[in-house]
């Protein structure tokens, strides 16, 4: 199987190249659009700033190479982020392939705090017949969190989690699927989520 | 809801875990990588490996050993001793550390805190406060492990440590720690009800009742404890069920 990860300017895809490794899978980092659109599965992880990773992403040619891309893709934090239409962190025009805008956390207690960092529980939204097998990837367990930007909840809604708001854990439309967490950092949990997206 | 995180912390010299353990029927207990990934099995929330070397050999023995823990372990962990600057930084976070967290360095020239959340982020920025009190209640800051005191406060400090972007707190009370007879948690109050940022507690840790206090007294974020993990006195299962069983919310 091919396993490509999105190279971009981005903080921390190594954690993830690390994940697919512990699974057996030796990953491509490439920002090359024919083999982005050759592999059996793409990763688009990272953590980072909106406004710079569009600037980065446009400037490569990627926004439209992970716009047009057919098989399973899987955002990760930041990833999630740029997938959806918007984001008011630098008020950045994104991928749009989720059409939902991303918004900054409101605290409105003390102990609210920003950004929402360590482990939160997700509970995956198996609407009765909706029949995506995307939505079967996330269950109803903690998974690890740092953000302070979120992607409310919409009807492309996959998982949700609570924190100031519900927002959305998880995404998918089609072939596309995101999680605001971080499954390379989750654990075991976080490993059997990489394991049924590999297997999808 | 948001989960009290749980964090066992390991003192790392040339390579090897140090304090001794009788932790699990581990057979490289002496492994910072074995033991970080039994930690994890046994549900930990994160790891902390500080490096307690000071040659310049064991540091890159214990940037080697980062590099094996990222690779290996699958929960989030922060690295810290003797960093002191922006490069040890870049070399840590390079071999795959999550966060960093600085000490001495930040209190002897606060700037690098600046610069760390320059060009990291704040995320990785976790800012170690060892801090004693005096017979007046006053908490003041120590450099070097606690061996020399500063003109800082421990609240003063800590809350210019947030102002300058640092993403976490982590407090040890050097009056608690290695006493086993709880956490510092009028202080921790103090400094999480008056901080916007995470505070983890460290030092004093010997019971159960000692983490709930931390959380539901102290208003910690997450407590960190060494020996009590290292010795099995208090297995991360057991003390997460009890957690559970006084209402916290744990992972």
């Amino acid at each position: 199987m091919k396993v490509a990860i999105v190279k971009y300017n981005a903080g921390n895809i190594y954690s993830v190249v690390h994940a697919l490794k512990r699974l057996g899978v030796e990953p491509v980092v490439t920002d090359d659009a024919a083999l982005l659109r050759s592999a059996d599965k793409v990763l688009f992880p990272g953590q980072g700033e909106a406004r710079q990773a569009m600037t980065y992403l446009r400037d490569h040619g990627l926004d439209e190479v992970i716009r047009s891309l057919q098989q399973p893709v899987l955002g990760i934090c930041i990833g999630q982020q740029l997938m959806c239409r918007h984001s008011e962190e630098g008020d950045t025009d994104c991928l749009g392939i989720f059409p939902v805008d991303v918004l900054r956390f409101q605290p409105l207690l003390h102990e609210q705090k920003v950004p929402h960092m360590g482990w939160n529980q997700a509970f995956a939204n198996n609407a009765e017949g909706s029949g995506h097998e995307l939505e079967t990837l996330v269950e109803n367990e903690y998974y690890y969190f740092i953000h302070s930007f979120y992607v409310p909840v919409c009807e492309f809604t996959a998982a949700t989690c609570d924190y100031i708001v519900p927002f959305s854990a998880a995404l998918r439309r089609d072939n596309f699927f995101a999680t605001q967490f971080h499954p390379e950092k989750s654990g075991a949990v976080g490993e059997r989520l990489l394991r049924r997206f590999l297997e999808l | 809801m948001l989960a009290k995180r749980i964090i066992p912390c390991l003192d790392v010299k040339d390579g090897q875990t140090v304090k001794g353990t009788n932790f699990v029927n581990l057979r490289h207990a002496g492994d910072p990588v074995a033991l970080g990934k039994a930690y994890s099995e046994q549900g930990a929330d994160e790891l902390v490996f500080l490096d307690i070397t000071a040659s310049h050999e064991g540091r890159k023995t214990f940037t080697e050993m980062v590099t094996r823990v990222a690779a290996e372990v699958n929960i989030p962990f922060t690295v810290g001793g003797g960093i002191g600057s922006l490069a040890d930084v870049d070399r840590l976070l390079n071999a795959g550390a999550d966060k960093v967290s600085v000490n001495s360095a930040a209190l002897r020239r606060p700037e690098l805190i600046d610069e760390i959340i320059t060009h990291f982020g704040s995320q990785v920025c976790v800012v170690a406060i060892d801090a004693r009190q005096d017979e007046f209640g006053l908490w003041t800051c120590y450099l070097n492990g606690g061996r020399i005191p500063t003109e800082f406060s421990l609240f003063d400090w800590a809350h210019e440590a947030q102002e300058r972007g640092a993403g976490e707190i982590l407090f040890t009370s050097m009056n608690h720690d290695g006493v086993k007879t709880g956490f510092a948690n009028e202080a921790l109050r103090q400094l999480a009800d008056n901080l916007s940022i995470p505070i983890i507690a460290s030092g004093g840790a010997g019971a159960r009742e000692h983490f709930r206090d931390a959380f539901t007294i102290g208003h910690a974020d997450a407590a960190l404890a060494a020996s009590v993990f290292h010795f099995g006195e208090i297995p991360i299962p057991e003390l997460k069920q009890y957690l559970r069983g006084e209402g916290i919310a744990v992972r």
